[in-house]
């Protein structure tokens, strides 16, 4: 019998470097290497007249500024719009290098660099550049109101109109018994992961290839993206992911600016050249997300079932469109949740204003759906006198009911069909693990006490697991060591560890003798990336089934060796032996040396591989569909997206003076299939919790009107330390597999921030008694909130 | 630093018990020259402002922000960075084998600063109380773990420390 190691706590085989400060992230790279610094507007929309550079190469150690001007080919054209939707008609991107008009503050507009970062920024701050201001478009009202324009060719500002529909929500509505209209409303946040963006290449003229190390979330994406702008074949491109610092969607982007910039210095100067962003940079130059107005109608019965839901809402996609419809496509089919309106329609804008791009933020469009949904099923509650859980428990999709067919199209263009779920299990679990049954009688002695309590839920399902496809390679070395290669990247989920369980168990191999290398274009160049919880589900899924090829392969080979059929062979700790004999074995590292008959003797092994010591002389030495070596690649590619879920509750205090809010409780229940390694699952959740604490109670963007970012640095933007997040959470698991994959894998990535402002919202307005509509909420706003309805009363 | 027209001071900084003799501009940051100077690139920067704690370090035994700090600063210092925690026998040291065991750790960026903060902060506190456990990190961000595991792991090596005969440096 194989071990098990599927599902067990393995501990991380990674943190050995990490601990040990011998982690390489991308600017440990390259000692030696130039550095690069930006130019980065100053201005939220204005017209470039003029850019004097001259100076600039006179300061010693300065090696090279570009401008605009200074791109040619497909440099000189916008970077690319990754992902095009029908929808999206007017989709805008913006240059490496400003090109005549900049849209937001830092945008970039001039990149020098120098034999260091503190020579680039003295280079940079030498550069003169005059402008012409434009009126700045910030925020959902002012793109709206479209008084002024973030592009001159698209004066309403609406990159995108998209609706779906499924039924007639309208008349279903107007015939119900009851119905409710709310807006709602989202901040910007953003992804801030502890190692900002950075990259460094190298370029070969001997060789004529380049080589790039980025902290991207996607390999494979930045090799097309480099190899397209500067015109070099795919095959002189390598791109790999060293230690990455984090990434929770913002190194999604394939290309950053600086990403195309550093290849172009670095092929151009013939020396390393390096980019590492700073704090300051990141906030006001990589990606955001979270910001929507949402305007909801809903139409339902006695027992709080909807009828008719009808969701319009405005989605702020800042100055330009790379990434496409995704965010709000997201939030669009992902409000539905576990349940299952009568009839749904929704419409969004996706909107221009003149601040940073809005691409993917954990949880990507679902926190800002799952609010939608959430404050809806808690306002039917409070307008019905019921229970908020019953009211949910009437709308959820029943677990005999999968799959179940939303009739609708989820952001891959696949229909929007869950494969497995058991929503009122969920429900059970959540009400004891936070002792909902006996909230009341908690309440009331804390009201004895003078203390403001209040209790929240908030249920969500998560499409993970997106296609297309990821890939797999093995190879069993002729030590037995077992090499596996993918091309999805890692920035801390633990990849080695967890894709090694997966191997060691499917192959049958010690877990020690299995070392993974993920996002290096060189062992794996299909790939998509890091995102949408898909790793575990794609990547593991591609492991799982490569594992197996190489396993039958083992085994094929192994039969003609100990002269016995393959079902008589079972391999275990890297050996395959006879069932029933346990002196018929031959290790795995052997098997290897015969699946490769050499010419050539090195060692002893391939000594041992000659085709003059192995296999039969009639025949030839590679059989016909054959390969030698004992290795293989598989790919994964599923049908359709698989649909984790889970529900959060947590137990707020608000202070009756100050109106600070304090976590007293917190629980989460959770289904994400199959879980491979619990202690990187609880891990995900811990860390997904207290990002969404920061986004429920902290996190904002705060742009002025003339579209400055006033709080772009950690002293003013406010993320959870440990101060902030709950002092434990209580988790329970709930395991439906999923049946669209060989492991029944569903992916957990995201679950733990994506239901956060929903909950948060739901406790505060449960401890108050007045609605929030808002989020996040500050002291400060609640404060304000209670005179308002003090005022009122 | 091979520029000419910044005037470059010589300075001598012990790391981790080695002594390295460097020429550096006034200006260049004490988190710069560890990582690139003298090529310790386990010291992280996160902010460049203070806030995060991914570079902090200890300077004559205390716990201080290494990007706050030009390099100039810390002459003759005795230093001790991430790379300075591992035993001389080579095993990990308890701060690091607690992170290990509690999973105190996801993307590894911000670990050296916790690790050099907690390393400290034990000498001071070598048996904290699971509130001043939280005291002792509540200058350090972590985007990734939601700090429940480094707590843990913070209460996991004063245990380790105290097997090992009380010791929690290196």
């Amino acid at each position: 019998m194989t071990t098990k190691l599927i599902g067990e706590k393995v501990q991380r085989v990674e943190d050995e470097r990490l601990l040990r400060g011998l982690g390489q992230y991308a600017d440990d790279l390259v000692p030696g290497a130039l550095e690069a610094a930006v130019l980065r507007s100053p201005h939220a929309h204005a017209r470039i007249v003029d850019i004097d550079v001259s100076g600039v190469l006179d300061i010693e150690g300065v090696h090279a500024v570009y401008t605009y001007d200074d791109l040619t080919g497909a440099m000189a054209d916008p970077l690319p719009l990754l992902i095009p939707h029908p929808s999206l008609t007017q989709g805008r991107t913006q240059y490496a290098l400003a090109k005549d008009e900049v849209r937001y503050v830092g945008e970039a507009i001039a990149f020098v660099v120098a034999d260091n970062r503190y020579l680039a920024e003295d280079a940079v701050a030498r550069i003169q550049v005059r402008f012409e201001h434009l009126p700045a478009v910030v925020g959902i009202d002012a793109a709206r109101e479209a008084s002024n324009a973030v592009h001159d060719d698209v004066p309403d500002n609406i990159a995108a109109r998209f609706e779906q529909r499924v039924g007639d929500p309208a008349s279903a509505i107007a015939s119900a018994p009851h119905s409710l209209e709310l807006d709602l409303h989202v901040e910007r946040s953003a992804s801030m992961p502890m190692e900002g963006r950075a990259t460094v290449a190298r370029w070969d003229n001997d060789t004529h290839r380049l080589q790039v190390w980025s902290s991207t979330q996607t390999s494979t994406g930045l090799r097309a993206a480099v190899a397209a702008k500067l015109g070099l074949d795919l095959a002189q491109v390598d791109v790999m992911t060293p230690d990455v610092g984090g990434g929770f969607g913002v190194k999604i982007v394939h290309p950053w600016p600086e990403e195309v910039l550093v290849p172009l210095a670095a092929r151009t100067l013939g020396r390393p050249v390096k980019f590492t962003e700073d704090r300051r940079e990141h906030f006001i130059s990589s990606a955001h997300e979270r910001g929507q107005d949402h305007h909801v109608q809903v139409g339902f019965d006695d027992d709080g079932r909807v009828l008719g839901l009808s969701v319009r809402f405005w989605h702020d996609h800042g100055a330009y469109t790379p990434y496409g419809l995704i965010v709000p496509i997201i939030t669009s089919t992902q409000l539905l949740g576990p349940y299952k309106p009568g009839s749904y329609e929704v419409t969004f804008d996706s909107l221009y204003t003149n601040t940073v791009i809005v691409t993917p933020y954990r949880g990507a469009g679902r926190p800002q759906g799952v609010y939608v949904m959430e404050r809806t099923m808690d306002a039917i509650a409070q307008r019905l006198g019921k229970d908020r859980t019953e009211v949910r428990a009437a709308n959820f999709i029943q677990p005999d009911e999968f799959p179940y067919d939303h009739g609708m199209t989820f952001q891959d263009g696949r229909p929007l069909i869950y494969d497995s779920g058991d929503y009122p299990g969920l429900l059970t679990k959540l009400k004891d693990l936070v002792g909902w049954d006996d909230f009341e009688s908690y309440r009331d002695n804390a009201r004895a006490e003078g203390r403001r309590v209040g209790v929240g839920l908030a249920c969500y399902v998560e499409g993970t697991g997106v296609g297309p496809y990821e890939g797999a390679h093995i190879q069993v070395e002729t030590s037995g060591r077992v090499k596996v290669a993918i091309g999805l990247t890692s920035q801390g989920q633990g990849h080695q560890t967890a894709f090694a369980q997966i191997v060691a168990e499917e192959l049958g191999v010690p877990f020690e003798d299995v070392e993974l290398v993920s996002g290096d274009t060189r062992g794996m160049p299909y790939a998509v990336g890091t995102f949408a919880s898909r790793a575990a589900v794609m990547s593991g899924s591609a492991v799982a089934l490569t594992a197996r090829m190489v396993r039958e392969k083992a085994l094929r080979i192994a039969a003609e060796a100990l002269e016995c059929s393959v079902d008589d062979l079972d391999i275990n700790d890297g050996v395959i032996g006879v069932k029933g004999a346990p002196d018929s074995t031959i290790a795995l590292g052997t098997v290897a040396v015969l699946s490769n008959p050499l010419r050539y003797a090195f060692d002893e092994a391939s000594q041992a591989a000659t085709q003059f010591s192995v296999g039969d002389p009639g025949k030839p030495p590679v059989a016909e569909d054959d390969e030698p070596g004992l290795e293989g690649r598989d790919f994964y590619s599923p049908e359709r997206s698989t649909f984790a879920a889970g529900m959060h509750a947590v137990i707020v205090e608000t202070d009756p003076e100050t109106a600070e809010i304090s976590i007293l409780k917190y629980a989460v229940v959770h289904d994400c299939g199959t879980l491979i390694n619990p202690m990187i699952v609880q891990g995900q959740i811990h860390g997904g919790v207290a990002q969404g604490v920061g986004g429920a109670l902290y996190e904002r963007m705060e742009y002025d009107e003339s579209g400055q970012l006033v709080n772009a640095s950690f002293m003013d933007f406010l993320m959870p330390y440990v101060t902030e997040v709950p002092t434990s959470i209580e988790i329970d698991h709930l395991e439906t597999p999923s049946p669209l994959n060989p492991l029944g894998i569903k992916g957990a990535g995201e679950a733990g921030v994506i239901p956060s402002s929903a909950l948060f919202a739901s406790a505060i307005e449960d401890a108050e008694g007045f609605p929030i509509t808002s989020m996040p909420i500050s002291p400060s706003e609640l404060f304000a909130l209670r005179s308002t309805h003090e005022d009122r009363r | 630093m091979t520029n000419d027209t910044e005037e470059l001071h010589d300075l001598r900084l012990v790391v981790n018990g080695t002594p390295y003799e460097i020429s550096v501009p006034a200006r260049r940051l004490l988190s710069d020259a560890l990582r690139h100077d003298i090529g310790l690139t386990g010291t992280h920067v996160g902010c460049e402002h203070g806030v995060c704690g991914a570079c902090t370090i200890r300077m004559d035994g205390k716990p201080i922000r290494s990007c706050l700090l030009f390099a100039v600063s810390a002459q003759g210092a005795e230093i001790t960075t991430v790379e300075g925690l591992t035993r001389s026998d080579g095993e990990l040291g308890p701060v690091q084998q607690a992170f290990k065991e509690c999973h105190g750790l996801q993307c590894g960026f911000c670990t050296p600063g916790f690790l050099t903060t907690i390393t400290a902060g034990l000498e001071e506190n070598p048996r904290p109380t699971r509130e001043e456990a939280v005291d002792m990190i509540a200058g350090n961000l972590c985007r990734c773990t939601g700090y429940q595991n480094i707590v843990d792991a913070v209460l996991r090596a004063s245990e380790i420390a105290d097997e090992q005969g009380g010791e929690v440096s290196a």
